[in-house]
């Protein structure tokens, strides 16, 4: 069990933050995210993208910002759980939050900061009928080993690295049959990709189909086949093991929704007094959260965790009082260990 | 008739809202469906970094070319047809008037 003073659930600018301030009232954080790295959408989405309206900095990438914010919050040694998603919280008889995720990590805290930005970051699934019938039998959205598909045919969606890669790898002596879907001639993979999946599919190894799409699924109990739509001879089913549509990421408000919060429109209703939600404990700062005049900006975001970590100050210390210093007059004191 | 256009936006039950568009605040077709309170996502805000706001051009405007960027967007959205387009990376403008879109489906 992790223990910590404050969990935060998402590490993107906002969450990052969180430590930096929370650090100044000696109050520890870990960090909860889906990705495998930290920065959020900054990282996932837009690293080499600039951001104009940082206070200071008139411009800064997104990738190179949430670089600085991990350096800043460093001296307060933040913990992170990545890769995972914050899946079930549930109270104990100390008036602590436990916190467990999809892989059965378990964190406990007596306060929660939900800085989920759009939620967490999960396949795209294509709206394919009765798709969501095959799920774990025959469709995947990730491979996660390629032995499973060991002498089986396989389609792929898609048209970036990642399907490019995945086709090259399966086609490569793993699957009996690879046919790759996408939806135009062109691929936005690397090139030595790109080139080595033409090269396969000239000798025969890798079934190409472009102007193409996956538009419907069929089987049993297990996926059978699945029906392309092309652009230059109709549709055509083809026989198939498996089916694995890679269309990128797309974040999803997920586990949290059921978490008894007022939700509105996707996000988290606030008071706007310290961030905290209809649940006493937990807080929720940045792009998730929502209140009258809400802006979903990053600089707002980092308002946000400075007010909330002080109300979180009060609620760990009730006791204790809570005087504002300076970073100027007094620096900043990390952790030991 | 200044700064203001007519386009109109078919959502995903059929239903036809005929919008009037300011041409003159560097809006895109995302927003103005956002600001319309219509079923679109804009996840990445407008860089054409998601494919969240893809819609189908219904009628023959002439439109500014796909970027790679967009392109390759289109990749990660569903059912693309030959009309298909990111909402914002369509800029409203005058030439724009009478713009007639439907949004596409999105995914589970």
């Amino acid at each position: 069990m992790i223990q910590t003073d404050i969990l935060i659930i998402g590490a993107g600018p906002c969450g990052l933050f969180t430590v930096f301030e929370a650090g100044l009232l000696k109050l520890r954080c870990h960090l909860i995210d889906a990705l495998p790295q930290p920065g959020g959408q900054c990282a996932e989405i837009y690293p080499k993208k600039p951001i104009y309206d940082i206070p200071a900095y008139p411009s800064i990438l997104a990738g190179e910002l949430v670089d600085r914010l991990m350096e800043q919050a460093q001296p307060f040694k933040p913990g992170f759980t990545l890769g995972e998603r914050a899946e079930q919280i549930e109270k104990d008889d100390e008036d602590q939050f436990i916190v467990t995720t999809n892989r059965g990590t378990q964190h406990r805290a007596p306060i929660i900061a939900i800085a989920g930005g759009l939620g967490c970051f999960e396949p795209r699934k294509p709206p394919v009928p009765q798709l969501s019938d095959f799920e774990d039998k025959g469709v995947e959205y990730i491979i996660k080993d390629p032995e499973f598909y060991r002498d089986k045919k396989v389609v792929i969606s898609g048209g970036g690295d990642s399907a490019l890669d995945w086709t090259i790898f399966l086609a490569e002596g793993v699957a009996s049959e690879v046919t790759l879907v996408h939806r135009r001639k062109e691929f936005r993979g690397h090139l030595d990709s790109v080139q080595k999946v033409m090269d396969l599919a000239a000798a025969g190894r890798v079934k190409l189909m472009t102007d193409a799409e996956v538009i419907a699924v069929d089987g049993d109990d297990h996926l059978k086949s699945v029906e392309i739509k092309t652009k230059a001879d109709g549709n055509h089913t083809i026989a198939t093991d498996h089916w694995v549509p890679l269309f990128g990421l797309s974040p999803k408000l997920g586990p949290i929704a059921d978490w008894n919060l007022n939700i509105t429109k996707n996000a988290v209703e606030v008071d706007t007094f310290d961030y905290s939600t209809n649940v006493p404990g937990v807080y929720a700062i940045g792009d998730i959260n929502t209140y009258p005049g809400k802006l979903k900006l990053i600089l707002c975001g980092f308002h946000e965790a400075t007010l909330m970590v002080q109300s979180a100050f009060k609620r760990i210390y009730p006791d204790k009082n809570l005087v504002l210093k300076y970073t100027t007059v007094n620096g900043v004191n990390g952790f030991e260990g | 008739m200044d700064n203001t256009i007519r386009v109109s936006v078919t959502d995903r039950d059929g239903q036809v809202h005929e919008l009037d568009a300011p041409t003159d605040m560097g809006m895109n077709m995302m927003e103005l469906c956002k600001s319309a309170e219509l079923p679109v996502e804009g996840t990445c805000g407008g860089m054409a970094m998601c494919a969240s706001c893809h819609m189908y051009v219904e009628s023959d405007h002439d439109l500014p070319e796909k970027s790679d960027d967009e392109e390759d967007m289109l990749d990660e959205a569903f059912f693309v047809e030959d009309n298909s387009r990111l909402g914002c990376q369509l800029h409203l403008a005058n030439e724009l008037d009478g713009l007639k879109v439907k949004l596409a489906p999105v995914g589970n």
